[in-house]
């Protein structure tokens, strides 16, 4: 499957099954069109005669077997039957969502957490759940030696002694269990101060920065319960903290809703304010809230996406560089066929749990009663749920099997596709255009990037 | 070659060999937390 586009002056032809990426000119752009609609060498050619010269069709297509002989062009899938095989493997949970706090002190409109409390009522996860969760990791991880878990709400903050505490238990329990535990912490900033920075910096791998850009579209997504907004309180802390982190392993994360379409404008904004890890990701949101993308913003959306990988490639070569995380690809050792394939981990390898010690496939589920899987104290208990979620891949999707970006997206977000569609193995229409824009823009900067090495 | 320029030298189907073992980032814990994004996680053994 071969997938082709320009993009900001460069012609790009992916392999999709071998991943390869082949920056080309126009003679070769047009001969693997041609190739991939079925023509043969000689139909090429002649079709192609009165564009270009025999020669330089005769050399192109020289070039265009010799990658084909190497595997990198014209591949097929040859994964589907090692996938089969891979399941087969008995599953072991390798990450934890602690839901540490189901309370928060914003109250952001877009929150799936509804405030923090997730359909549910306000409560704090306890040190004895904590405890409970770790060791439940621990007895489930199997070989696994880096284990993950994560802090989240509502705001992990307003639980941060818990925090400490089970960062505490963990160090000491896999010195015991030979387990690296990684943690990290998903804050809205409003609690952060100089102790929690220097806990954070020394314990956590990663911490997550909630903030959207701009002051006027942050402000209004993320108020105080009260009204009033939060970015003048949180800027200067996580400006601070990114510094005291050496602008690395956090990220400052925002949300774009239809509120902010123009959203390469805020991540431009936080990259001004001088963080240089940033995400900011699309809205996922019941289609009739009025801060929902609709599919007729699309257009709009890929301009932004072009607009924003333009600037990091003039900023990039001018010194000024940020990461922006969905245009992180790693061309060189970037993740193995499996892990591509397995996706996100949700209900698998990867569970939410929440301060009661109750377990879901992942945060996104929480609060949904269907998707109850068990607790810390009994394990799973409803195994076919995590067997459903362990099925759920590129294979098991119709509309993967025809994208180019199934080995970047790994078939999308099963939340996603269950709010839209009602099941877990469908696909958010939406989020998968975003997808494959994100991809060929994330190349489109490889290549720019490449040309500059030269 | 002349005509094309291939940006990246390691295959898809290479990781078949030694892939699979586990130990990178669970993707959602990185930062999305919204959307699945795989492609742009690095490997545990070749960092």
């Amino acid at each position: 499957m071969i997938h082709q586009y320009k993009s900001n002056g460069y012609a790009i032809v992916l392999d999709v099954n071998s991943g390869s990426v082949h920056v080309v000119d126009d003679i070769v752009y047009d001969c693997i069109a041609l190739l991939d609609q079925g023509c043969s060498n000689e139909e090429v050619t002649e079709k192609l005669s009165s564009s270009y010269s025999g020669e330089d069709l005769k050399t192109a297509l020289k070039e265009i077997q010799e990658l084909t002989d190497e595997g990198m062009l014209f591949t097929e899938d040859i994964y589907e039957n090692a996938i089969e095989h891979f399941k087969e493997r008995p599953t072991v949970v390798k990450a934890l969502c602690l839901h540490i706090a189901h309370d928060c002190n914003l109250a952001c409109k877009y929150c799936f957490a509804e405030e923090g409390e997730y359909h549910g009522r306000r409560a704090l996860m306890s040190y004895e759940v904590g405890k409970k969760a770790l060791d439940f990791l621990i007895a489930n991880s199997g070989s696994r030696r880096n284990l993950e878990v994560d802090f989240f709400g509502g705001e992990p903050l307003m639980n941060w002694q818990v925090v400490k505490d089970l960062v505490a238990y963990g160090r000491e329990q896999e010195k015991i269990h030979n387990k690296n535990f990684r943690f990290t912490l998903t804050t809205n900033g409003v609690l952060v101060n100089d102790e929690v920075m220097e806990f954070c910096n020394k314990e956590m791998g990663n911490v997550v920065m909630s903030i959207d850009g701009r002051k006027e579209v942050h402000d209004h997504m993320r108020p105080f319960r009260k009204g009033a907004g939060s970015y003048d309180l949180v800027v200067p802390k996580f400006q601070k903290w990114a510094e005291s982190r050496n602008q690395d392993k956090y990220y400052a994360r925002g949300t774009f809703t239809h509120y902010n379409l123009d959203f390469s404008k805020d991540v431009l904004n936080l990259a001004d304010l001088g963080f240089k890890q940033i995400s900011v990701e699309p809205v996922v949101a019941p289609s009739d809230a009025d801060y929902a993308l609709q599919p007729e913003d699309l257009p709009k959306l890929f301009e932004e996406y072009d607009t924003l990988a333009k600037e990091m490639i003039k900023r990039n070569k001018e010194g000024n560089g940020f990461n922006f995380f969905h245009f992180m690809l790693d061309l060189t050792g970037g993740p193995c066929v499996y892990k591509r394939l397995s996706g996100c981990g949700s209900g698998t390898e990867y569970l939410a749990v929440t301060p009661w010690g109750d377990l879901y496939p992942c945060h996104q589920f929480v609060g949904n009663e269907d998707f109850l899987l068990g607790n810390v104290d009994e394990g799973i208990t409803k195994p076919a749920i995590c067997k459903d979620f362990k099925n759920c891949n590129v294979y098991a999707k119709e509309a993967c099997k025809k994208c180019f970006a199934r080995f970047y997206c790994s078939g999308g977000c099963a939340a996603n596709s269950y709010n839209f569609k009602g099941k877990i193995d469908d696909v958010y229409e939406v989020g998968c255009e975003l997808e494959r824009k994100r991809v060929e823009c994330a190349i489109m900067i490889k290549a720019a990037m490449a040309e500059e090495e030269v | 070659m002349k005509h094309i320029k291939t940006l990246n030298t390691k295959s898809l189907q290479n990781t078949m060999k030694k892939g699979g073992c586990g130990e990178c980032q669970t993707s959602c814990q990185s930062a999305c937390k919204t959307s699945c994004t795989v492609g742009n996680q690095s490997c545990e053994n070749t960092k």
